[in-house]
């Protein structure tokens, strides 16, 4: 047993803490690319461990990597400068659904689908829905903020955050917000945790607001001739003063991976798709439909389908869902980034994105929450192939510069961690950083927690 | 001839080189989380698929011992599961876990002893005490009864005498009297013009639960059909290969053609869910004549649809007093996509007033010998399984797979519910029998 596993153990106790080849071996991934070996894996299961650990950690100066699903994209639960995997799937209690103050107090490693379940029972709705929502943890999604396609409408996980718990890095518990809407004393720490990555503080409580679960949805689905037409009908719907529950786009690459694997029929000259869902009360949603419908006529649509049964809605996101994987399929790497762009220059960075899909050479599959602004570009490759990894850095980074060109932001929801450190000063002044920086010194002077993300440096610059 | 039996070898398993791709097409998505029984119950990486396919590709790269000398903690990981295969179902390149899992079974076991297999090393989470009595057990399962299950029936393997929990923990099967070849004899002659079909009983149906062959016999038998019931079949090879046996396997594989080549049968009938999958599934990634056999295969739900049953039952006036019934989709249906005839049958049933549960295609946690080596973790995956049951007020839980019977009786009883589980043929009394004849 090594010093460090000892000295775990007698925190948490010797059958939560592991340091096995196999379970380093195992927790040294996420969904990512990218593989890095803690020294030791623990499991929380109370604020007070949690807390423990830190204290510990900082003691011994060992790094400290916060975990749930461990379904992350840009490698914010990798050990990139080995120390402690920090577990927290075993704290996955809903604590409370406060049905009179439309409110859930809920454990990080509660999953996401788990608690939309339980709270859809009584009547309530939590809106965020990454795509990975069926494993994703709660803590993991308040670490990212993550959001999904329901974001365009409801807004993302921030927006339903109203108090932490929280370990810091010196090993304190301290509380943000509270159970109110209202709350303006002090600093909004509560936002500061939320989207941090998992570098300033660890969740172990969260208090979520709720809303009441709408009454009713209605899908469409429809065709258009010419991506332009596709891309202008979203920044129509939207300057229409129509806000969707959904606007889901797929461009003409999107479909032709999906032909075949969907019981809807795709028209060959079909050059893109939305999906558009509204909700709310049932006498209203035909009038709602209509008025998206008779905005984007004359906008090259060539087709629709419009749901009337959940079958037929569920058939509608059938083939939504089948996108993924099937685009995976297409080539033998696939990356995949989220930019946004303010909703009306989707149309622009649609084109741009044509344009530097000709130039570059490299397939570029795009699709994704285009009533938010935020694309899912996939770039298909091989990297076997030689000198690959260059051409697809180059590209990434081009689209990055063009998303930041138009105002928008080089990621929407997945988060910078490991994968878009390096992009970071795209985006942000250098006095941005800096005081980024000062922040996380302040906070975590050893840099202790999951050192390594955001910036591009991250021990050993100190 | 594709189609003929010839009796030349029963095929190979697959190691784990055979699996190379397979484990490549993982993209550490983490999905599996969402399906896996395991992870339900312990929520580590190692429960997971993902944790697993990592294992292996470590095994394959090098960076873990192979055989004998793999890791007591991956030992453990591969050892924590149930082989149902939900894992797949739910990923989006499907990779083959289950089959993986197998694979580094039968690799640890033919260099380390099976019991290097199923044996968990101190388990990690928790303290826990795998196996606690075991005298009270043996009474339970009436060593009598087991002096006549073969040497080489995967009711060894469920219910190793010297290995069970404590009575009261888990609800074992009264035994039976008569086995069902003891009951039945092996061929029936049906109407002229209608299919002939043999049936795999297997050990659960043709030692624990003969009364469930009967109802299966007499079902084909009103269909018209000729029926075989060759006594020269065994075990199905299930429990066997979730341990890690992969010479008993093929043995069982070479038992099962040579009783099923010669009848030159339509189908071979099966009422059990994981025989059908050993069988039906496992025996076609075996190749040679074993792949042959499992063509044949058909679970009775799909039969009994195809032959129009659904419709027969329909056409019977509902029964006044009927039972609230729910369907548990038991994990070796789902896995091959048979999850529309069991509940199209339910409903159609007089008798029967048919409700949907929450969950009705997670797994029970039985996961063949899982239950015996992870006794404390099965009855969790158990006790999440009944909640569904709970909510939807059912009486009854039908499904399609004798372990799956017992452990959601075990399940249902630890819960304090009055629901009771029953095997999808139980519900087949005298009237409903009578529509299905011919003439």
């Amino acid at each position: 047993m090594s010093s460090l596993e000892r000295r775990l153990a007698a925190v948490v106790g010797r059958n939560r803490v592991t340091t096995t080849k196999t379970d380093r071996l195992i927790y040294g991934f996420d969904a990512g690319r990218g593989r890095f070996l803690p020294e030791a894996v623990v499991y929380a299961e109370s604020a007070e461990e949690v807390a423990a650990v830190m204290r510990l950690a900082g003691e011994l100066k060992v790094p400290v990597v916060p975990r749930g699903a461990g379904s992350g994209l840009t490698g914010g639960a990798l050990a990139v400068h080995g120390g402690i995997v920090l577990s927290l799937t075993r704290m996955n209690r809903i604590l409370e659904i406060d049905t009179e103050n439309l409110l859930a107090v809920v454990q990080p490693g509660v999953v996401t689908a788990e608690l939309q379940a339980q709270v859809e029972k009584r009547g309530l709705f939590y809106p965020p829905d990454p795509a990975s929502k069926e494993f994703s943890t709660i803590g993991g999604n308040v670490a990212e903020c993550a959001g999904g396609p329901r974001c365009v409408k409801y807004g993302v996980t921030r927006d339903y955050v109203l108090g932490l718990e929280v370990v810091t890095p010196a090993g304190e518990i301290i509380h943000t917000g509270g159970r109110t809407l209202k709350n303006v004393v002090g600093f909004d720490l509560t936002r500061l945790f939320v989207g941090c990555e998992g570098t300033l503080g660890i969740a172990t409580e969260i208090t979520l607001r709720l809303l009441p679960k709408p009454e009713a949805k209605k899908t469409m689905l429809l065709f258009f001739s010419s991506i332009d037409g596709a891309a202008e009908s979203v920044s129509a719907i939207i300057s229409a003063r129509i806000i969707p529950a959904t606007l889901e786009f797929m461009d003409r690459a999107t479909l032709a991976c999906i032909r075949g694997r969907t019981e809807i029929d795709l028209p060959e000259e079909c050059g893109a798709a939305l999906i558009v869902e509204v909700d709310g009360c049932r006498e209203w949603l035909d009038g709602e439909a209509a008025r998206v419908m008779a905005v984007v006529a004359g906008r090259d649509v060539i087709g629709s389908v419009v749901a009337e049964t959940e079958e037929e809605s569920e058939r509608i996101w059938q083939m939504r869902r089948a996108v993924s994987p099937a685009v995976r399929e297409q080539a033998p790497d696939c990356f995949n980034e989220d930019i946004v762009v303010p909703r009306s220059k989707i149309p622009q960075m649609i084109r741009r994105l044509e344009t530097l899909s000709v130039e570059s050479g490299l397939p570029i599959v795009n699709f994704g929450h285009a009533g938010d602004g935020n694309i899912h570009v996939y770039i298909l490759t091989d990297l076997r192939e030689a000198g690959m990894e260059a051409r697809v850095d180059a590209l990434i980074e081009q689209v990055f510069a063009a998303a930041v060109e138009l105002r928008g932001s080089i990621s929407g929801e997945h988060g910078v961690g490991l994968a878009k450190a390096r992009y970071l000063d795209m985006e942000l002044s250098p006095d941005t950083i800096a005081y980024m920086r000062t922040l996380k010194r302040a906070l975590d002077p050893d840099n202790i927690l999951n050192p390594g993300k955001i910036f591009l440096r991250g021990r050993d610059d100190e | 001839m594709n189609n003929v039996l010839v009796q030349k070898t029963p095929g190979r398993h697959n190691v784990l080189e055979d699996f190379a791709d397979a484990i490549q097409r993982c993209v550490r998505c983490g999905a599996c989380q969402a399906y896996c029984p395991a992870w339900s119950a312990g929520r580590r990486e190692g429960d997971v698929a993902r944790g697993k396919v990592a294992v292996a590709a470590a095994m394959l790269a090098g960076e873990l011992g192979r055989g004998a000398e793999l890791e007591s903690a991956a030992r453990q990981d591969i050892s924590l599961c149930l082989m149902c295969g939900s894992c797949t179902c739910g990923c989006p390149n499907d990779v083959p876990t289950a089959e993986i899992v197998g694979a580094i079974r039968r690799e640890v076991a033919a260099e380390a002893g099976l019991s290097a297999v199923g044996v968990g090393v101190a388990a990690l989470l928790g303290s826990k005490t795998l196996m606690r009595g075991v005298a009270a057990a043996g009474a339970a399962l009436a060593p009598l009864m087991m002096e006549k299950v073969p040497e080489s029936s995967g009711l060894r393997l469920r219910f190793p005498l010297d290995r069970l929990p404590a009575v009261g923990e888990r609800i074992l099967p009264a035994p039976a009297g008569k086995s069902l070849f003891a009951r039945l004899p092996e061929r029936i002659e049906g109407q002229p013009g209608r299919p002939k079909v043999a049936f795999f009983a297997g050990c659960a149906i043709t030692w624990l639960f003969p009364q469930i062959g009967e109802k299966m016999v007499e079902v084909l038998v009103r269909l018209g059909c000729t029926v075989y019931l060759p006594k020269g079949q065994g075990c199905c090879g299930m429990p066997a290969l979730s341990s890690g046996d992969g010479p008993l396997v093929s043995r069982l594989a070479s038992a099962n053609v040579r009783a099923f080549a010669p009848l030159n049968v339509d189908y071979i009938i099966t009422a059990c869910a994981s025989c059908g999958s050993g069988i039906g599934e496992y025996y076609h990634t075996m190749g040679g004549d074993s792949a042959i056999l499992a063509k044949k295969v058909v679970d009775f739900t799909v039969f009994l649809e195809e032959e129009g049953v659904c419709e027969r039952l329909a056409a019977l006036p509902r029964a006044v007093k009927r039972q609230k019934v729910c369907w548990h989709d038991p994990c070796h249906l789902k896995n091959r996509g048979i999850l529309a005839p069991p509940r199209h049958l339910l409903a159609a049933l007089p008798g029967v007033d048919f409700v949907e549960m929450e969950g009705a295609s997670r797994c029970c946690g039985l996961g063949g010998t899982f239950s015996v080596h992870h006794s404390e973790e099965s009855l969790l995956i158990g006790e999440k399984k009944v909640e569904g049951v709970q909510e939807c007020g059912a009486e009854l839980v039908a499904t399609a797979c004798p372990g799956c019977v017992m452990q959601l009786e075990t399940s249902l009883c630890r819960a304090g519910l009055p629901a009771r589980a029953v095997h999808l043929l139980e519900l087949f009394g005298e009237a409903e029998l009578a529509a299905l004849a011919n003439d």
